[in-house]
């Protein structure tokens, strides 16, 4: 189930080595304490860390404390989920999903490992 | 109505011997559900709330709500339904985070699929799914949304600091989400296709007494510009037909609702709108053991204090009702 260790915290400073540098695919949850959806997702981002781990990264980002990253993605509603492979942005979702969808999304970013 | 032949029906490979079953689903967790959920508990029916995508409802997207009646000093929208939640849950209502995503009301018990893959049986079924925010229906608006297009203010207003914004419509939404961000919009432009707007007199007057915000009347929104990012929005003088480009960062649509009603095809009643037709008064729909409620059977009040008391009555017609089946049910045995 759900742990602290599943999914890391990333910051502005921290964004390029651990999300766009990573060998790994990464989801990138971009959250705010303020967003009602997003701690309404919040434990289905965790329990999906936990059951993709190994596969997907799993990130998440407080866009208070960290304006310039949101910034420069476009970001202008949370939670906005984006998906990096390579450095480069694979997908996005915008708002809460059922995990269901998020997980089908997921499969998607690691599709050779099951 | 329940095979379609050949086609891949979501209940597929589901044994419904072995399904989870309970006595009442409530499916909504806005003012009508919980509310049906605290009456129906209190009853000691235990309901099942699935909450939807959006637990609490619409008011979670709102700031003070001053109108419902016990807050003298008024409450914050997803303050007062985390009130409403605990109220319920402590006489043992059983609220689950999930997506009602296909409905068989062909049959009893009654079928519900949660989340694509969670199946669910119910003698009875209060529909309280409310209503969301309607969007303009542009392209360029749908392929923007949160990248500047946006339909909550309190969700989405700080991304726009010291941004020129633009909010279109004329309730008290529109008041309300025009309030909101001239606390981080350097200038809000509130367009209104008429030349008066139809919110309540208090709200119009908050919104004519902030210089931050200018109104644009008699004028619609036909086209949302940028690329990545919002950059403006096309707008139409509705009387003289002239267009300009207004350059804003983000553009917030409350044009009003509609209801969260599209499961129901087919199996309930509407009216040319979507909303749930009930009968005589009451939370009754077309069908026995399917109770509305809440702002997916109202499109008049839509108020917090009328979708409760109308989720009252759905707890209070459900219990009813499902007393008499188990009273027919006992008297069959005997």
């Amino acid at each position: 189930m759900a742990n602290n260790a599943a999914y890391i915290t990333v910051t502005d400073d921290s964004f390029n080595k651990e999300v766009l540098e990573s060998p790994l695919p990464v989801l990138v949850d971009f959250w705010a304490a303020w967003c009602g959806p997003c701690r309404v997702i919040a434990p289905v981002i965790e329990e999906l860390a936990a059951e993709y781990e190994g596969r997907v990264k799993v990130a998440k980002m407080d866009v208070d404390n960290n304006p310039h990253t949101p910034m420069q993605y476009g970001v202008r509603s949370i939670p906005t989920l984006l998906f990096f492979d390579d450095g480069q942005v694979t997908d996005q979702m915008v708002g809460a999903v059922p995990k269901r969808q998020l997980a089908k999304r997921m499969d998607a970013l690691a599709p050779n490992v099951t | 109505m329940e095979t379609n032949g050949n086609m891949s029906s979501p209940w597929d490979g589901i044994d419904f011997s072995r399904v989870e079953h309970q006595k009442l689903v409530i499916i909504g967790s806005g003012p009508a559900g919980y509310t049906a959920a605290l009456y129906a508990a209190r009853a000691g029916i235990h309901p099942v709330v699935i909450t939807g995508l959006e637990p609490g409802g619409q008011l979670t997207t709102t700031t003070d709500v001053e109108n419902y009646p016990g807050y003298p000093d008024g409450v914050m929208g997803p303050a007062m339904m985390e009130d409403f939640k605990r109220q319920a849950v402590r006489f043992g209502a059983d609220a689950r985070w999930g997506m009602v995503t296909a409905v068989d009301l062909s049959r009893r018990p009654f079928r519900l699929l949660v989340d694509e893959e969670e199946p669910l049986t119910a003698d009875s079924v209060i529909v309280a799914t409310g209503a969301s925010a309607k969007y303009l229906g542009l392209d360029n608006e749908k392929r923007l949304l949160g990248r500047g297009v946006s339909a909550c203010a309190t969700c989405d207003g700080a991304f726009f600091r010291d941004v020129e914004i633009a909010v279109v419509g004329g309730g008290d939404t529109a008041m309300e989400e025009a309030l909101f961000l001239t606390r981080f919009a350097s200038r809000v432009h509130l367009i209104h296709r008429r030349n008066a707007f139809r919110a309540s007199r208090i709200m119009q007057q908050r919104v004519f007494d902030n210089d931050r915000i200018e109104i644009i009347w008699d004028t619609i929104v036909t086209d949302v510009l940028g690329k990545d990012e919002v950059r403006g929005v096309l707008l139409e003088h509705t009387s003289t037909g002239q267009t300009r480009e207004l350059p804003v960062g983000g553009f917030f649509i409350a044009i009003g609702h509609q209801p969260n009603t599209e499961l129901f095809n087919g199996w309930l009643d509407m009216d040319a709108l979507g909303y749930i037709v009930t009968q005589h008064s009451s939370t009754t729909t077309n069908i026995e053991g399917i109770f509305a409620c809440g702002d997916a059977q109202d499109h008049v009040y839509r108020q917090a204090v009328t979708a409760a008391g109308t989720g009252c009555m759905a707890a209070i017609d459900a219990e009813r009702w499902l007393a008499a089946q188990e009273a027919v049910a006992t008297a069959v045995v005997a």
